[in-house]
């Protein structure tokens, strides 16, 4: 069993895993990722309030739930290196970074948009708008800590520390946020109990959530393996799998 | 606690918060600067906003919070920067006390020194923008309280970045989105005594909370970060 998550330690393992799964799962998150927009866009009904703008939520909520989802992964990855330090565990962390900055973005952008017709402004000093903003910091201040450094090994422990200070901070910034002003409505869709959205909504939202989810899954191996590439252009493993 | 030179390690924290804070107060210009920091940006809002007094009082516990956050950010620029020059941070990890705790002393004197010394001297600012009097003291021990919460976070953004080159603005980066938090229940806590004239008991009973909680954490991430950056 312990050989399973030692492999994943192994530069030279998970670089072929990389390139051995990426030609599956790509193509198949791009078909969904047409179905799914195509189901939420044409095939969902639409809401007798808010009209047909409100089909932007298929690709909002999704990208909003990722984007948090996505700090949690990087963290995990930060206290991984710091913990066990396991160089990969590095890499996975700057891998991570810069998909769910674009994620963040990407929620927030759709949020602006979906939010002009329907509260009449483009921007609403809202909490959980406000609280994706302020992930959106997080995730730069990584970035950017990352990029200061001249050598990278230090800068990937000090993104660790970074992002696991984050990671504490994460739900005191949403209650703070939230507890300031909200606008916002509440979460639709519980685990438990009833959801407040009709099934004919909820099954496209919830198979684009997880269609995200393999989207960000994708990405995060190409960027792995291009990192992989870049990081051991001189080791004798990679010369010998690109010959192979 | 271990012996290091016949001090126990408590004596060795007080007198490194003894020589901290002598040498804080050997260059009082050091000490003074933020709060002519502090005047001067809150001349600012007068001179734009305009001087309509209902105008201001309205705004004023937003304006006090929030150039304390930057005065507090100005301060965390400095802290850890000459002793990683003269390398007496190296020596701090030596010392006979766990690095968390060795870090402590300089962050105390730190605040002592800006943060509850902006604090004590808020109220003159305050009357300056009209801000009503029974907000005064939820003023001051709400600054006085989040100071030390900013202190903390601020330690633990410099001690990341000590060894960059050009950290300051990174600091801010890195450290603004923490200070958030702080910021809504502290502006809160002034806010709420202005309106409702009377009870800011909760907003500062969660600034308590979160000093409780940074002052058991963050020592342990700003060790974390002095490492870092030493490349120990």
């Amino acid at each position: 069993m312990w050989r399973i998550v030692h492999q994943f330690g192994s530069p030279p393992w998970v670089y072929r895993f990389c390139e051995r799964v990426i030609p599956w799962l790509l193509p198949i998150t791009f078909t969904a990722l047409v179905i799914g927009s195509l189901w939420g866009l044409l095939y969902a009904p639409t809401d007798y309030k808010q009209g047909d703008s409100y089909r932007i939520i298929y690709i909002h909520v999704p990208a909003a739930v990722v984007a948090l989802a996505g700090y949690y992964v990087m963290a995990a990855a930060g206290l991984v290196s710091l913990v066990w330090k396991i160089k990969l565990a590095d890499t996975a962390m700057r891998a991570a970074a810069p998909i769910g900055a674009a994620y963040t973005a990407i929620a927030l952008i759709t949020g602006a948009i979906w939010g002009k017709p329907t509260w009449g402004a483009w921007w609403v000093w809202d909490a959980r708008i406000t609280s994706m903003l302020i992930l959106l910091f997080l995730y730069l201040g990584v970035i950017a800590l990352f990029e200061a450094y001249e050598n990278k090994a230090i800068a990937a422990r000090a993104c660790a520390v970074l992002s696991l200070v984050g990671t504490v901070n994460i739900p005191i910034i949403y209650k703070s946020v939230d507890w300031w002003y909200s606008l916002h409505q509440p979460a639709s869709i519980k685990f438990t109990g009833p959801s407040a959205i009709d099934a004919s909504m909820l099954y496209p939202l919830l198979g684009m959530i997880i269609t995200f989810y393999a989207l960000f899954a994708v990405l995060m191996m190409i960027n792995l393996r291009d990192l992989l590439l870049d990081d051991h252009r001189s080791s004798a493993w990679l010369k010998k799998q690109l010959e192979a | 606690m271990t012996e290091y030179q016949g001090q126990s390690g408590f004596e060795y924290l007080r007198a490194q918060t003894g020589r901290h804070l002598s040498l804080l107060i050997s260059k009082p210009s050091e000490m003074l600067n933020p709060l002519f920091f502090f005047l001067l940006v809150i001349i600012l809002f007068p001179i734009g906003l305009g001087p309509e007094r209902e105008v201001l009082s309205d705004l004023a516990p937003g304006i006090l919070w929030v150039v304390a956050l930057l005065s507090n950010l100005m301060i965390s620029q400095r802290l850890f920067v000459d002793d990683f020059d003269d390398g007496s941070l190296e020596q701090l990890v030596f010392a006979p006390v766990p690095l968390a705790l060795a870090a402590l002393p300089q962050l105390l004197a730190i605040w002592l020194t800006s943060g509850l010394l902006l604090a004590l001297v808020s109220p003159v600012f305050a009357l300056m923008l009209g801000l009503p009097e029974q907000a005064l003291i939820p003023l001051m021990s709400s600054l006085a309280l989040g100071s030390a919460v900013m202190c903390l976070l601020g330690g633990v953004g410099a001690a990341l970045t000590v060894g960059v080159q050009r950290g300051g603005i990174l600091l801010g980066l890195l450290i603004l989105p923490l200070y958030i938090p702080v910021l809504i229940v502290g502006s809160r806590a002034v806010t709420e005594a202005v309106l409702t004239g009377g009870d800011p008991t909760v907003p500062l009973a969660f600034l308590g909370a979160a000093l409780t909680a940074s002052l058991l954490l963050a020592p342990f991430a700003i060790a974390a970060g002095l490492r870092i950056s030493l490349e120990l």
